[in-house]
């Protein structure tokens, strides 16, 4: 059957599974517009393509599945880069769709076009020019494979529009896209990594976004439970172990709770599953985890030794990995020595005389929000954060029990990533309670999506801490810069509610900390977009601090520094 | 650490932006290509990139593994160390208008394995191969004889069979 590049393109779609599209049109993709007004397929309007990307983004990180995102070409494309190489760096399943203008201008600076596949190639997992038709399905579904196997991430495709409008046979695509074909576990290997747990007297495990992403959280629990280690996540890896377990030590790094920290330290063997050791984990490389040895396992063998040397490497899906772990130390009859149990018994007591905290006052503080925000969800909510203070303490303040619902920028670092994700995550989950936690400048970033979230009935509850200041940069300032707040203090902020009713939204606003539980159980109990404003207060600091390149035990505890000696 | 020579030799699918996309890896590592020579092999859907470039071993481990990820990359190695034989050619302008030169070229050409592939009353070309270094030596010889210009290949490398 005859066939337009546009109806193939959807068909594609439909042969992958895809129920989901945010996107904005324009003159390049109107003819694939015009296709999509005949299809099924929900398409969800943003108000600017950098909430597309995020959205799509979000939705990945949510469900596990690829997220897709369609935009014009030039303007429409180029607003998309931020949010590609935001899913680049932290791993994440997108495919873009941008329209380009007709093959014969390609080249000549028509109107609306940019060299958007040479723009992207050093953001992206792969991209593609289509420039025929013929091979349109084709590239399509390889795009979906590159996007999900191996190490995921974003792959762009860029869409001429007459390669759109061109008719073909729409044959039955041969299935020739096809994953890699996985290389076996070297069991040798494995042998060894077990030999290496059995004779450590001081294990961590330390996971990250390689576990979430890699449907690895069950086998991690398991590794855990029969190793009897303690277990440390990156930002990423929030939630592939549960925070309510006993072994758990907290986030490690720069914000990182002295547990985690502490016993990275000390620690005789260091497991690291799908972690790219970024520089706000190990702070000074040359002193992070000094008195282990190191077993790293990623599916990616370019990560390997790229910031940390590896003592055994084991280039494999976590999931595969961990299960022949397990399978190993319980063939060999592995149980944990008295000296595991002597250090797990130590992490523990870190974690009870280091707990992370903070000083009550007056003011409303930003973690007691957040712990509001867990207690009163029951730890079931998806998070999403914005970048900055608040992301930190979305961190360190909500507990998460399970994967794939903490959704944070961690690579990039992207302000305006949290609420278009939130979207996201919410048109992948819509009966889940979705809120972003956002600081006042970061929700000004993609504010607009306020229209989307209203048109598409996508009830994200967003939870605005507003410190009137970019909190995080205000709190270098302080540190690092004698107190001169250049150009971090928002005294001049909208006001939000009325920006919440304006889009047809709620908003409510907490002034004190009495207020604050009232405005959360409210926001949960309103159905549709709420926006909640909580007035904290503005000198609040995260901690711990670890000064960029100190070594991790150079930990300020700040409010919570006396706390400690009196426990101790 | 310090910098070695390095030559990698690059199998990838014959497409459009491949060597783009590896060039990129170099850049993005603050790694300066030194030369490159790409051409189709036996399989004529696929492409050989041969590239040189300075670098310590570290930064040249990450830039291979960088490079072997890549979807369009089907074998990425770094011959340096490894049984291999490398060869670059030189064409050589030199002035051939004194005639005591000429016969001097003609002699060493035939000593050395040199090819005269010009020579018209004013200038020859000559085509010289051989392996990097001392390759530029000769060449530099040449200047006695009033060398004008010269352009180079990039090195091509094979290794050797088992
Ligand atoms: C797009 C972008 N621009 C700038 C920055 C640098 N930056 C990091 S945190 C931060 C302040 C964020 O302020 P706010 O959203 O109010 O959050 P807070 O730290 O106060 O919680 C800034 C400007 C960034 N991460 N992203």
């Amino acid at each position: 059957m005859k066939a337009t590049g546009s109806q193939i393109l959807f068909r594609a779609l439909e042969e992958e599974g895809v129920d989901v599209i945010f996107g904005y049109p324009g003159g390049a993709v109107i003819g694939i517009y015009d296709e999509l007004f005949r299809q099924k397929v929900r398409h969800i309007l943003v108000r600017h393509e950098q909430g597309a990307i995020h959205a799509a983004d979000g939705y990945a990180r949510a469900s596990g599945k690829v997220g897709v995102c369609l935009v014009t070409s030039g303007p429409g494309a180029t607003n998309t880069v931020t949010g590609i190489a935001n899913a680049y760096l932290d791993s994440i399943p997108v495919v873009i769709f941008t329209g380009q203008v007709s093959t014969n201008l390609i080249g000549s600076d028509a109107f609306q076009e940019v060299d958007i596949t040479g723009i992207t190639r050093p953001c992206t997992k792969h991209n593609f020019l289509v420039r025929n038709v013929a091979d349109l399905k084709r590239i399509v579904h390889e795009s979906f494979m590159i996007a999900r196997s191996g190490r995921p991430g974003p792959v762009l495709v860029d869409l001429p529009k007459d390669v759109m409008q061109a008719e073909t046979e729409d044959e039955e695509f041969p299935f020739n896209a096809a994953p890699p074909v996985e290389r076996p576990l070297d069991q040798e290997v494995i042998a060894k990594a077990v030999e290496m747990i059995a004779s450590a007297r001081m294990p961590l495990i330390f996971s990250g976004g390689g576990v979430v992403y890699g449907n690895a959280s069950e086998e991690l629990r398991e590794l855990a439970g029969v190793m009897g280690a303690p277990v440390t996540s990156s930002l990423m890896g929030l939630g592939a172990f549960p925070a309510s377990d006993p072994l758990w030590l907290g986030m490690p790094g720069m914000h990182g709770t002295w547990a985690a920290n502490t016993a990275l330290v000390h620690c005789d063997l260091l497991l690291g599953i799908g972690v790219r050791f970024d520089d706000r984990v190990t702070s000074r490389v040359s002193a992070f985890a000094q008195n282990a040895r190191i077993i790293h396992i990623d599916i990616d063998a370019a990560s390997i030794d790229k910031i940390v040397r590896a003592d055994l490497p084991i280039v494999a899906p976590s999931k595969n990995a961990l299960s022949a772990i397990i399978a190993g130390l319980k063939a060999t009859g592995y149980a944990p020595s008295d000296a595991v149990h002597d250090w797990r018994k130590q992490t523990i007591l870190w974690k009870i005389t280091h707990p992370l905290g903070y000083e009550k006052s007056g003011a409303i503080k930003p973690q007691y929000v957040v712990e509001k925000l867990y207690e009163l969800s029951s730890g079931k909510a998806i998070v999403a954060t914005e970048v900055g203070q608040n992301q930190m303490w979305g961190a360190q303040f909500y507990k998460y029990d399970e994967p794939n619902c903490f959704i944070s920028s961690g690579g990039l670092g992207t302000m305006g990533f949290g609420f278009p994700a939130a979207i996201g995550a919410q048109a992948a989950c819509p009966d889940r309670l979705v809120i972003d936690i956002a600081g006042d400048g970061s929700i000004q970033m993609n504010i607009q999506e306020l229209g989307t979230a209203v048109q598409n009935k996508l009830p994200v509850k967003i939870a605005i801490l507003n410190n009137s200041s970019l909190g995080m940069v205000r709190q270098w300032q302080e540190m690092f810069y004698q107190k001169r707040y250049s150009h971090t203090i928002l005294d001049e902020n909208p006001d939000f509610l009325k920006i919440a009713e304006a889009y047809g939204a709620t908003g409510l606003r907490a002034n004190k900390t009495s207020e604050v539980e009232e405005v959360i159980k409210k926001a949960f109990s309103t159905e549709g977009v709420v926006v909640m404003e909580f007035m904290v207060d503005p000198e609040e600091s995260v901690y711990p601090f670890v000064k960029p390149g100190a070594p991790l035990c150079e930990m300020d505890l700040g409010p919570m520094a006396d706390q400690a000696k009196k426990a101790a | 650490m310090e910098s070695q020579k390095n030559v990698l030799s690059i199998l990838v699918n014959n497409k459009l932006d491949v060597l783009a996309r590896i060039s990129g890896t170099f850049s993005a590592r603050n790694v300066n290509i030194e030369s490159i020579s790409a051409n189709t092999t036996m399989d004529p859907e696929r492409t050989r990139i041969i590239i040189t470039a300075m670098g310590d071993n570290a930064a040249m481990e990450k830039i291979v593994k960088q490079i072997a990820r890549l979807v369009d990359v089907i074998e990425a190695r770094n011959l340096a160390g490894i049984m291999a034989v490398t060869r670059e050619m030189v064409l050589v302008r030199l002035d051939w208008s004194k005639r005591e030169n000429r016969r001097e070229i003609e002699m060493l050409a035939e000593r050395k394995g040199w090819k005269i592939l010009s020579a018209d009353e004013r200038n020859c070309i000559l085509e010289i191969t051989g392996e990097n270094g001392l390759l530029m030596e000769e060449v530099m010889g040449l200047h006695r004889f009033g060398l004008e210009d010269f352009t180079r290949t990039g090195v091509v490398a094979i290794e050797k069979g088992l």
